[in-house]
């Protein structure tokens, strides 16, 4: 080893520093600043609704099934046209998740026959105790923009007879 | 032995005894058919087409009646088209392909069509996950339909066929196994079809809807989501449920059942029973159970649980330690010596029972049963031997129903009977009134409320009925306790028994003398020497009395005052009653679904259950409960492992000799397979993995002498003019604590309905469906009044536990 090797070594130590300081940064000033998640990001499960409030969600209890570490829990009820949660005879009367237990694998997605649970994009959670770790139905459905889209409504008789619908093509 | 066919299926060369159809016999070589109406306890009825095979028959020369040979073969012919395995018998030589590319496109069209009106939503769909039509679907179906989706009838999905059994009529297949269940083996042709083809449907032809207490079987058989109970709509997905082997509690029979379980929010998290399903076992319920069975679990889970132990102080009960309450109870049930009374309930276990025994024993105390059928003695000394087996008797056995109604007290026995008639059985019903039985009967004997004694005395006379009993192989007798009390089902048991061992009916199987007991382990009870006591208000006045599984208070007024007079009273229950209202101790126990223990049914078998549901609260078991007591007391019982106990008691009590826990574990191979991953059945009813029991030997089948005393007894009251005789008489579906909570059955148990002839209500100036009021004895309460004609003149019958206090026959004063 050469006396000059130590001098290349820091002057091209000083140099990355050097031209990194021009370069653009990648920190975040999180929380003021949040970073878009890509399409495809797997967060924190929505329950979705259709166009006119209904539940997509029919408490099939699939999602359940299919989850690989036993983190949803559904009981379902049975709708009736006063009481009308979501198209079909059956609605999920409970449904929580266990976000500790959660893997964000994204299997209840596929699972869903009426595709009520889709992993959105809120990755902030954080929970004290282990029991607010539970998401219920209330934290995870959508929300609704006007108050005539809340479930429970009052339908006709023999409109919303189908608990599954026509799927259309999933667009990605 | 049956004579046996060879027969070829797919290659393999198999022997089935003749008679079998061929889907059964490829079913026993392990062939896999795919069926939907074909059931092997329903006659075949071809409707579905799903088992369409290719079958060949070998030509036989029709000078000769030889077989045609060729090559050295016998020549098979086969049809041009496909026949169904299901309705075809087998036959020598015959030859079916079932893998063969016509069969399969058969089966492959048959789904096809099947689907082209089903609504497929499997995933709300009840029946999903163990589904016979998904599963076939699955294995045989195309994947692809050519039907048009917009094409699919949509009818209604919540359509009532009474309020326990809802029909969706998209999801039917028209497949007929319901309907079939219910004409030829429930005997309740109460559903049918109507209309025709693509318009036919199920429907129901009674008032109430449905009304059958086999209802709940259909929609264990339905291949389909189709039939849905009203308790387990919507419940739980088949995949969630736990699976906890158990024995129905509700009545003698011992239905072997399973118990699903599920955590549930409303319940805080913890477990629940979700359903209660059949478990297979041939020798005692088959693949069924009565609603009752099936509905009436609600009460493990009522909020009227005792959780705790408490004590008497200062007049009011507070809660207090195990130790402590323990400490009270034994104190004073040592201190009272032949004062001491153990009154236990037939809903106990066995254990639970031997132990009480053998305190009451050590105590010089008394043990009493709490029932109001005497005569249990005789069914331990000439009761029915080990081998019976009620689905199998035939021709040359009579079975003899004496004062009892089977299809309200023990509806699977009345299946059983049925059934036996059916393959030949002589049936003897003998009722004053008219029972479901009746219709089934070889002979019916009518005679008048009181004179039982001389019925079974006139058994062997010189007449039709008398040649059909003394010609018989074998007899059994099931003798109940309809409008008889606690004296009067002993003389009639004594008559009977007597009549059993005079020609030899006793002391092998398929022979002796059946209790229709009012609990679940009354047999036990009876086996470990309980006695019953006729006049119980007098008898526990100033006594210390140790009140297991029982409320007295509740059912009789004069029974809750001869309580308050006790000097001391020790409840322990599972449920708050009338009784535990007046204790001076209370010991929580835990329900049958939280423990583990045994029955002895009312054939004398002795059957395991497990624990289902985790321990509420500071429960304990009945055993442990009274081992420690008796460990206060001075005296070492087996308090921790029940099948410790269970060893004690088979070392003790000479007809449980030999019984062990696991030789009652024991299970054998049963006819027709179910539980398979095919889901042959429909896949719910549930195979038996945890035992089916053992049989307690005789008196006689030990070879031992048998005494039987004659009992006598006064007969009926005389009522007076403007009095009526009331006649207790058993319902299925009471107002007892252990039906009561189940809320789906709250229209089945309705008011206490009394019925009477036509004239007498005429008399009285009363309409079917009025209101009345009867009183008798002290004591008097409203009821509904049923006007029918086959009551005898002069009586009225009074339902038990349902609110009216009645144990035996007494004038009464209708108004």
């Amino acid at each position: 080893m050469s006396l000059v090797d130590p001098v290349i070594e820091l002057g091209r130590g000083l140099w990355r520093t050097l031209s990194s300081m021009f370069e653009r940064t990648v920190t975040y000033q999180y929380p003021e600043h949040k970073r878009t998640v890509r399409p495809r990001f797997r967060g924190r499960h929505v329950l979705k609704r259709y166009d006119n409030g209904l539940e997509k969600c029919i408490g099939c209890s699939l999602c359940a099934a299919a989850c690989p570490s036993d983190a949803i829990f559904v009981e379902a009820s049975e709708n009736t046209d006063e009481h009308r949660f979501s198209p079909g005879e059956r609605y999920a009367s409970t449904y929580e998740i266990n976000m500790l237990r959660c893997i964000f694998c994204g299997y209840c997605e596929d699972a869903c026959p009426t595709e009520a649970i889709v992993l959105g994009d809120n990755y902030e959670m954080s929970y004290y105790t282990r029991k607010d770790a539970i998401y219920t139905k209330d934290m995870l459905i959508e929300p609704v923009s006007s108050v005539n889209q809340t479930t429970p409504q009052k339908t006709p008789t023999g409109v919303f007879t189908r608990s599954v619908p026509e799927m259309k093509d999933a667009k990605d | 032995m049956d004579k046996q066919v060879t027969l070829t299926i797919d290659g393999k060369l198999i022997s089935v005894p003749e008679g079998t159809f061929v889907a059964d016999a490829a079913r026993m070589a392990d062939i896999d058919i795919p069926v939907f109406c074909h059931h092997p306890k329903l006659e075949p009825v071809g409707m579905c087409r799903m088992c369409l095979v290719e079958i060949g028959r070998p030509i036989r020369d029709r000078a000769t009646g030889q077989f045609v040979l060729e090559n050295g073969q016998p020549k098979i012919q086969f049809l041009p088209k496909l026949e169904t395995a299901c309705t075809n018998r087998v036959e020598d030589g015959m030859v079916v392909h079932t893998q063969s590319e016509s069969a399969k496109a058969g089966q492959k069209s048959t789904i096809e069509f099947l689907l082209t009106s089903h609504p497929l939503d499997c995933p709300v769909c009840d029946k999903g996950g163990e589904c016979p039509l998904q599963n076939l679907t699955m294995a045989h179906g195309a994947g692809k339909s050519r039907f048009l989706y917009d094409e699919k009838l949509h009818l209604e999905k919540r359509k009532p066929l009474g309020e326990l059994i809802y029909l969706d009529q998209e999801r039917c297949i028209q497949c007929g196994r319901c309907v079939r269940f219910q004409d030829e083996i429930a005997g309740d042709p109460v559903i049918g079809f109507d209309e025709r083809g693509r318009s036919m449907q199920i429907m129901t032809s009674s008032e109430p809807g449905f009304d059958s207490v086999f209802s709940g079987n259909t929609t264990d058989i339905c291949p389909v989501g189709a039939l849905t109970t009203a308790d387990f709509r919507f419940g739980a997905r088949p995949w969630e449920l736990e699976e906890f082997p158990s024995i129905c509690s509700q009545c003698p029979v011992g239905c072997n059942i399973t118990i699903n379980t599920r955590r549930e929010a409303a319940a805080d998290g913890s477990m629940v029973i979700k359903r209660i399903m059949p478990r297979q076992n041939e020798t005692v319920n088959e693949i069924w159970i009565c609603d009752k069975g099936r509905f009436a679990y609600h009460y493990t889970e009522s909020k009227g649980r005792l959780t705790r132990p408490a004590i008497r102080k200062d007049g009011k009960l507070s809660r207090a330690s195990w130790d402590s309450a323990i400490k009270l109870a034994a104190e004073n049930f040592a201190e009272a010596g032949k004062n001491f009374v153990v009154l236990a309930s037939g809903r106990l276990a066995n254990e639970d029972l031997f132990n009480l025994k053998s305190l009451a024993d050590h105590l010089k105390g008394d043990a009493v049963l709490y029932s109001e059928i005497g005569g249990g003695e005789l069914t331990s000394a000439i009761g029915i031997s080990p081998d019976t087996n009620l689905g199998e008797v035939g021709p040359g056995t009579t079975l003899v129903v004496i004062a009892s109604d089977l299809y309200q007290e023990a509806p699977i026995w009345y299946l059983r009977l049925k059934q036996a008639v059916r393959r030949g059985a002589t049936l003897i019903v003998a009722n004053p009134r008219q029972t479901r039985l009746d219709d089934h009967a070889s002979y019916v004997i009518r005679y008048a409320y009181g004179d039982e004694v001389k019925t079974v005395h006139s058994l062997d006379k010189k007449n039709k009925i008398g040649e059909a009993f003394t010609r018989s192989e074998n007899v059994i007798i099931f003798y109940g306790s309809e409008g008889l009390g606690v004296e009067g089902s002993a003389a009639l048991a004594s008559a009977c028994a007597k009549l059993l061992n005079e020609y030899g009916f006793a002391g092998k199987p398929n022979n002796g003398l059946v209790g229709v007991w009012q609990r679940a382990n009354d047999q036990g009870a009876w086996e470990m020497g309980y006695r019953v006591e006729a006049d119980l208000p007098r008898f526990l006045r100033g006594k210390v009395v140790y009140l297991v599984g029982v409320d007295p208070a509740g059912d009789d007024p004069r029974l809750a005052k001869a309580l308050e007079n006790a000097k001391f009273l020790a409840v322990q229950d599972i449920l708050e009653s009338a009784t535990s209202e007046l204790a001076d101790v209370i010991l929580p126990a835990q329900a049958h679904t939280e423990r583990e223990g045994t029955f002895t049914s009312g054939e004398r078998r002795v059957q395991r259950y497990y624990p289902a549901l985790p321990v509420l609260g500071e429960t304990r078991p009945d055993f442990a409960i009274t081992a420690q007591i008796a460990r206060q007391a001075g005296f070492i019982q087996e308090g921790t492992s029940v099948s410790a106990a269970f060893d004690i008691l088979s070392e003790t009590i000479p007809s449980y000799a030999e019984l062990s826990y696991s030789k009652l574990a024991e299970v054998q191979p049963q006819w027709p397979v179910v539980g398979r991953g095919d889901l042959y059945y429909g896949g719910t009813t549930y195979e038996n993995k945890h035992g089916l029991g053992a049989h307690l030997t005789t008196t006689a089948s030990r070879g031992e002498n048998v005494h039987i005393l004659r009992v006598h007894r006064e007969s009926a009251p005389r009522p007076q003019e403007n009095e009526l005789l009331a006649v207790p008489v058993t319902r299925l579906y009471d107002r007892g604590t252990t039906v009561l909570p189940a809320k789906v059955l709250k229209n089945r148990i309705g008011k206490a309905t009394i019925s009477m002839h036509p004239d007498i209500a005429e008399r009285l100036n009363v309409k079917n469906g009025g209101l009345v009021k009867i009183s008798f004895d002290g004591h008097s309460g409203e009821a509904l009044v049923q006007i029918d004609k086959t009551i005898p003149a002069g009586v009225v019958t009074v339902p038990r536990s349902m609110g009216l206090a009645i144990h035996e026959p007494v004038p009464a004063k209708v108004k």
